[in-house]
């Protein structure tokens, strides 16, 4: 057994309006900040999990994202393994 | 307008729910039997006819509002009574539990301004051959609270499976951009999913708004379609 150290983060989907970024945007714009666009908020999860491999890490996180983690109808994820 | 038919409504009571009394008094004030359900219930008892989803804060809108609830015991119960045909009613938190455990398509987000809104808006029935709006008169626009910040409907990828039962309109019915006080799309408040319309969510509380003393019966309607549905 290994403990791998898992990152999950979840976005609204694009296209999406995500009036958070939206507001974020605007006041990075007020401050001065120039040439950025598309700022959009997501959520990150992190987790520690003992498994035998990464891919069984990767198959249980992946299941854990269909079933609570993640939105199906409104947000994608994408999952990083240390 | 007391109850002429003795109707029982049971009332889901999960962690955090806090609309479960509101709901339950408006149930029994007009007339009806209310009884309330447990979350790790396994079953619905015989003599409900109408589940109610209450509105509130199940399990702290964790993670996303409802996300946490749709696994409650008592979710698997709802979701076998609602394929036997049985009423299902989400009432705002309960509207956002039934569109994350599937049973309503689409999904409810963050209102688009970004705070929690509190006030009565108007909303206008767009359909009357359901259990829920079937008492209704057409045409008529109803006065009800809204309470989230969680209510913004977006249909997802799932826009030909959902079908509005009520939109956020003005005093005179009209729905517009200005009456829409969330970002919901095409000003929804309300959805049933077609060929079921045994299953039904909105965002507005008709509890709040079911007796003349707190400003609007208009709620009412809503519980008096069930009686006539069912009569």
């Amino acid at each position: 057994m290994k403990f791998f150290k898992v990152r999950v983060i979840v976005m609204p989907r694009e296209g999406l309006l995500d009036p958070q970024g939206k507001t974020v945007e605007q006041s990075l714009k007020k401050l001065g900040f120039k040439g950025l666009s598309d700022v959009r908020m997501g959520k990150v999860i992190s987790l520690k999990m003992a498994a035998e491999n990464r891919s069984k890490v990767e198959d249980a996180v992946k299941d854990m994202c269909r079933k609570l983690l993640a939105n199906p109808v409104t947000e994608d994820y994408f999952i990083e393994i240390d | 307008m007391k109850g002429r038919k003795r109707i029982t409504f049971g009332v889901v009571i999960f962690p955090g729910t806090n609309c479960d009394r509101d709901t339950y008094h408006a149930v029994e004030a007009l007339g009806y039997r209310a009884r309330y359900l447990w979350h790790v219930a396994r079953g619905i008892p015989q003599d409900v006819q109408c589940v109610i989803l209450p509105g509130g804060f199940s399990y702290g809108d964790y993670l996303r509002a409802g996300a946490i609830a749709k696994f409650a015991r008592i979710m698997d119960a709802v979701t076998e009574f609602a394929d036997r045909g049985g009423l299902v009613l989400g009432i705002c938190n309960g509207f956002q539990i039934l569109v994350e455990s599937g049973l309503l398509p689409g999904a409810l987000l963050q209102n688009v301004n970004l705070r929690f809104i509190c006030e009565h808006v108007y909303i206008l029935p767009q359909r009357f051959d359901t259990p829920f709006t079937c008492a209704i008169p057409e045409g008529r626009p109803l006065r009800i609270p809204i309470a989230h910040i969680q209510g913004r409907y977006t249909y997802g990828s799932q826009k030909e499976k959902t079908c509005a039962l009520f939109c956020y309109c003005d005093r005179n019915g009209n729905i517009t951009g200005d009456a829409n006080p969330n970002g919901s799309e095409d000003n929804i408040a309300g959805i049933v999913a077609p060929g079921r319309l045994n299953v039904a969510g909105m965002m507005p509380h008709p509890e709040r708004a079911a007796e003349i003393v707190l400003g609007s019966n208009d709620g009412a309607w809503i519980f008096r379609s069930v009686e006539r549905w069912l009569s």
